[in-house]
């Protein structure tokens, strides 16, 4: 099946099965392997990306139903190449991972809250991260990255900004 | 974990809807895929076709009509989360809401989805037999109705007859002075409930119960009333004593399911003291005290 994609706001024209998850279609089709596969069946979180600024489960969508939405993947986070965003950033000081299997679709996930809400609580950022399982780092330093990042954001007064 | 192969198909209105779904035994509807795509990639279901309706703009609406709020199938459950107009006409359904999964099932997951799934353990499922909602649905070009009650028939199973699709559901609006009250227990937060329990009540002038509903799920096949127990509390002041008594009678002969999470004797407790703490909720919600879900 003839699909057009858009992510990271670049239209792609592919030929995929109809089975084929959004989630495969971004890493084998177009490389993006940011989107990590873990429990394929929607249990993990590890697959994460935003469809039009919401965070889902790229794993329980099937590629053709992307079509028209805006994707973005961790690929797309940046403002420019060779720049972390400031999530980004805030996880490295952090330490807000350790294998960094999960760390991509906690960052989307940060940026989905952080969209919507610049000053969450702490219960907010737990309720947040909570589809998302992470087995390295019990979650407290990822839940101290959002927290600084949300600070970090709302002192440069000025909104998140994905790649162009 | 991937599908076996399909054909999709996206509708561009209900009709075509119901016509692809005629065309084939096999075809199955998809709006959300929350609980649809994971039953696919475990290979549990294999449909043929996949009809998405999630492009029918008219099948996503929240709406006050004049038997309550009428919810369009597709709407997603994030939508009705964030609601006004279900967090004041409909506080039971905005308090069991965030039980639904977790935010990002929450953003995909629709209304229709999860009830036309019948997962035993759904929370909507729950609440819609609680309130006595009307489900309804389109086949054959004709739109038919349906009370909750007599639309769950089996655990994933439905009483939806074949090439029917879901359109939406109405949950009546309580008026006087209600209160509502929601308890389910899991592994862990939003995970499948192994019981849950839904209570809502309205307080005469009196000072008495006025009417009462009462619901538990994730215990047996599909969710259920406690009428008994609604009967005998009905014009009670909802006193610890009378709710015990009434509960432990309408759970008397109760047959949980029993699984790995939960044995049925777990179940039995557990509905019984879940159903006595939403009740205790509820009224306290109704007196205007703070209550939160657990």
């Amino acid at each position: 099946m003839r699909i057009e994609l858009e992510v990271n706001s670049v239209t792609y024209a592919l030929d995929v099965e109809e089975r084929t998850t959004l989630l495969d279609c971004l890493r084998d089709a177009l490389g993006l392997k940011g989107a990590h596969a873990g429990c394929e069946h929607g249990v993990c979180g590890a697959c994460t990306v935003l469809l039009d600024g919401v965070a889902v489960r790229s794993c329980l969508i099937f590629a053709p139903q992307a079509e028209g939405s805006a994707i973005t993947t961790i690929e797309g986070l940046s403002p420019s190449p060779g720049e972390l965003s400031p999530i980004q950033d805030a996880f490295c000081e952090t330490h807000g991972m350790q294998c960094g299997y999960c760390t991509p679709a906690m960052i989307l996930v940060a940026y989905a809250l952080l969209a919507d809400n610049p000053s969450p609580t702490r219960e907010e950022i737990v309720e947040a991260i909570s589809g998302n399982i992470c087995r390295c780092t019990g979650y407290a330093q990822i839940v101290e990255a959002i927290a600084l990042a949300a600070e970090r954001i709302r002192g440069a007064n000025r909104p998140l900004e994905l790649r162009k | 974990m991937k599908a076996a192969p399909f054909r999709y198909f996206r509708a561009a209105d209900i009709d075509e809807a119901c016509a692809l779904l005629a065309a084939d035994e096999g075809a199955r509807v998809i709006a959300g895929g929350q609980t649809l795509v994971p039953m696919m990639v475990m290979r549990l279901a294999r449909p043929t076709r996949l009809i998405d309706i999630n492009r029918i703009a008219a099948l996503s609406y929240i709406r006050k009509d004049a038997n309550g709020i009428a919810i369009g199938a597709t709407t997603r459950q994030c939508l009705v989360e964030r609601d006004a107009l279900v967090a004041t006409e409909l506080p039971l359904l905005a308090r069991a809401i965030p039980f639904i999964g977790h935010n990002a099932t929450r953003a995909r997951g629709t209304i229709g989805g999860s009830l036309a799934n019948a997962d035993p353990a759904a929370e909507l499922s729950l609440i819609a037999i609680t309130l006595d909602a009307t489900l309804s649905y389109r086949a054959g070009g004709k739109t038919s109705h349906i009370p909750a009650r007599d639309f769950f028939v089996g655990p994933m199973t439905t009483s939806l007859p074949a090439g029917a699709c879901l359109t939406g559901v109405c949950f009546p609006v309580w008026l006087g002075k209600i209160g509502v009250g929601f308890h389910e227990v899991n592994a862990r937060r939003s995970d499948f409930a192994f019981v849950s329990a839904a209570a809502q009540v309205e307080f005469g002038p009196d000072g008495k119960c006025k009417r009462i509903a009462i619901g538990v799920g994730a215990a047996t096949d599909f969710p259920m009333r406690l009428d008994t127990a609604e009967q005998q509390l009905k014009g009670t002041a909802l006193d610890e004593r009378t709710v015990g008594a009434a509960l432990r009678e309408a759970l008397s002969d109760f047959e949980p399911l029993s699984d790995l999470h939960a044995s049925a004797e777990y179940r039995r407790r557990a509905a019984d003291k879940l159903a006595a703490r939403a009740i205790a909720d509820a009224c306290a919600h109704a007196q205007g005290k703070k209550t939160h879900a657990h």
